[in-house]
């Protein structure tokens, strides 16, 4: 029986209820931005006791789909003031869905100082005082592991979340029990903080994968959905063995690779803090380090590799290819190591690796420190878990460092910090930024695919020809595949091989006994979209946010020399249908 | 003329002794496109899914000149 928990802090009551019809055909992202459209008051203070936080596996969770176990979460984020939807691997999102939880939506707050951890089960759940409160996220884990035991999943903040900084996250458990996978983005873990929720203990005992209307329909179509991944090369082999880390070359080349507080395209250390590097340590010290290591149950994409030390023990996980880029190139920083622990000591705190990386940049920029002061990073990033002024600016992420130091450039979108991929040199990305409902999101719709991997198509990444239409549609695939639950990087697999889409839809007919053809797919992701735009407009965050900073259409980005060219009025067009 | 080659993961497993922070500088005679000097490199083209030269996604049979930089990628992607 699927159900939807309630859980209020205020009144400590947990409540499943029936999925009320509306939500029908709707997970993950779909359903969260849908709860928070519904129920979440767009002028509400997103720290207050009218915000909601709202937790998700997709429609395809709890099945044996391939890569399908990711979970959204969704709220107003305190970073933006918009709508909010972060997605994170790790178990428990598989966890949820076989325990039949469709959403968790805590509501209202407890009193200040109060903290609360969450014990839920298959039928039952609990609001006690939290045994964690004060610890960050490795510590809390190990306690709630030995409390608790090793066949759970944890959700939890660190000590930004409790400090309900705006680039705080919330972390997921992976297979290890480590919490190295968050939902990273626009200040969620400061939500989950507001609320005054340290941890959620995910027991899946008696938990089963989901009833299919037609079980013989739904294997045949996994089936071929994993064939699709294991056929294209960047699923079965690019991924596994170099991590997203892969991208930091051909950024690099192609001259998108942000340097130097988006003053250059090209980094000289930049293959020293490759995901070539890391594959080549990895194997180089073995020990604990892993190669092709999966986050989640189901994963057969494994991106997400371990890191070892000189002598072979964990020393973090592989950092993103955005991590890698905000501390590495874009900080001056050319050394793995010390960007593996800047990573390890965000999934500890709590923190989103692209809004403080890119914060991290704008203290060099303002002279606090020094391009590429490795050990300096490492002292002020300690600031955040010491929670002083100075680490308080810097876990608020870049636009608040920006704004306290008094830099001009800045290179935000609605307060979210802009990653890895030059606008400049990466058109279409730039339009993606500008315009997402999520404040400057790559993963909303990643333009990299066409401009820069032929992936999906060739789009030329300097010129202006169809990049409107590019991050259009992928913004528009990208809020369904984040229904589904499906982990992004199938869409390497779905813009190539056309029976991977096929394949979901018919996947989606045989677990829910629906009719969904393939032009239902882009009509669910504009659907998704319109609910988070009209949230958006109603928090008064109009069409004239739907912009780029003005140094990128002011500054030349070597080494293509280009500026930033598509005017405002027609980014404005791109959510239009 | 003389070209600088870059590699990328897997490509650089058919050139021995390939050294990322080097690069190769190589010295190419007569008419070359990026397909011929990849062959010359023992690099399968098969492989090879993007060449950039300049830092321009081009083609294996766009002809290189002199002082080119030139990048061969297989399918990578992430995110």
């Amino acid at each position: 029986m699927i159900k939807i928990l309630r859980v209020n802090m205020k009144t400590k009551a947990c409540d499943f209820q029936d999925v009320p019809a509306e939500y029908d055909g709707l997970g993950g992202r779909g359903l969260t931005s849908a709860i928070v459209g519904k129920e979440v008051r767009p002028t509400c203070t997103p720290l207050g006791p009218h915000n909601k936080l709202v937790i998700a596996p997709g429609l395809l969770g709890g099945t044996n789909c391939a890569n399908s176990n990711r979970v959204s979460v969704g709220c107003k984020s305190p970073l933006t003031g918009g709508i909010k939807e972060a997605n994170s691997g790790g178990q428990p999102g598989g966890h949820l869905a076989k325990m039949g939880i469709h959403a968790i939506i805590i509501e209202d707050i407890a009193p200040e100082g109060e903290w609360y951890q969450l014990e839920l089960t298959k039928d039952t759940a609990k609001l006690v005082p939290s045994t964690v409160a004060g610890l960050n996220n490795y510590d809390a884990v190990a306690k709630l592991v030995q409390q608790y035991g090793e066949k759970n999943s944890y959700i939890t903040i660190g000590r930004a979340g409790e400090f309900r900084l705006t680039a705080a996250s919330i972390a997921f458990t992976d297979r290890e029990l480590r919490p190295t996978r968050h939902a990273g983005r626009g200040g969620v873990g400061a939500v989950m903080g507001s609320k005054g929720l340290k941890a959620i203990i995910v027991n899946p005992e008696g938990g089963e994968n989901l009833p299919l209307v037609d079980k013989e329909a739904f294997t045949a179509a996994a089936k071929r959905f994993s064939k699709a991944l294991l056929e294209h090369p960047v699923c079965s082999q690019g991924l596994p063995n170099y991590g997203t880390a892969v991208l930091v070359n051909i950024l690099h080349e192609a001259g998108g690779l942000p340097t130097h507080n988006f003053s250059a395209g090209r980094f000289e250390g930049h293959d020293e803090v490759s995901g070539e590097t890391l594959n080549r340590l990895t194997k180089e010290r073995g020990g604990e380090g892993v190669v092709a290591h999966g986050c989640m149950t189901g994963c057969i994409m494994r991106c997400s590799g371990i890191f070892p030390d000189k002598n072979g023990k964990f020393m973090g996980k592989w950092p993103e290819y955005e991590t890698l880029w905000a501390f590495g190139p874009n900080s001056g920083i050319n050394d793995i190591e010390m960007i593996v622990r800047y990573d390890y000591q965000c999934d500890d705190y709590g923190v989103d690796t692209i809004d403080v990386g890119a914060a991290i940049c704008l203290f060099m920029d303002a002279g606090v420190l020094k391009y590429g002061d490795a050990e300096g990073c490492f002292k002020l990033m300690e600031e955040i878990s010491k929670g002083s002024a100075i680490g308080r600016v810097l876990g608020c992420g870049a636009a608040t460092t920006g704004k306290v130091y008094g830099r001009r450039r800045v290179a935000e979108v609605k307060g979210q910090a802009i990653p890895a991929y030059d606008p400049r040199a990466v058109k279409g990305q730039g339009v993606t930024y500008a315009t997402t409902t999520m404040g400057a999101d790559h993963t909303a719709g990643y333009a990299v695919t066409a401009n820069i991997l032929s992936v999906g198509g060739t789009i030329d990444p300097l010129g202006k020809g169809g990049q409107i239409d590019l991050s259009r549609n992928l913004q528009i695939a990208t809020a369904a595949v984040d229904t589904v639950g499906l982990c992004l990087f199938v869409a390497f697999a779905v813009l190539d091989i056309p029976d991977a889409l096929v394949a979901i839809v018919d996947m989606l007919n045989a677990r829910y006994g629906l009719k969904l053809t393939l032009d239902d797919v882009p009509a669910l992701g504009k659907s998704v979209l319109e609910t988070e735009i009209k949230f958006n407009r109603e928090a008064g965050i109009n069409e004239f946010a739907d912009r780029l900073p003005d140094f990128f259409y002011d500054e030349e980005l070597p080494p293509h020399n280009v500026k930033y060219d598509i005017p405002e009025e027609e980014l404005r067009t791109a959510l239009t249908w | 003329m003389s070209v600088f080659v870059t590699l990328s993961t897997t490509l650089r497993n058919f050139v021995p002794g390939y050294r990322a922070a080097d690069g190769l500088n190589l010295e190419v005679s007569g008419p070359t496109t990026a397909g011929d000097l990849a062959q010359r490199l023992n690099l399968p083209l098969s492989e090879i899914k993007i060449v950039m030269i300049n830092g321009r996604r081009l083609e294996l049979a766009t002809p290189i000149n002199d002082g080119d930089r030139v990048g061969y990628f297989p399918a990578v992607g992430g995110g």
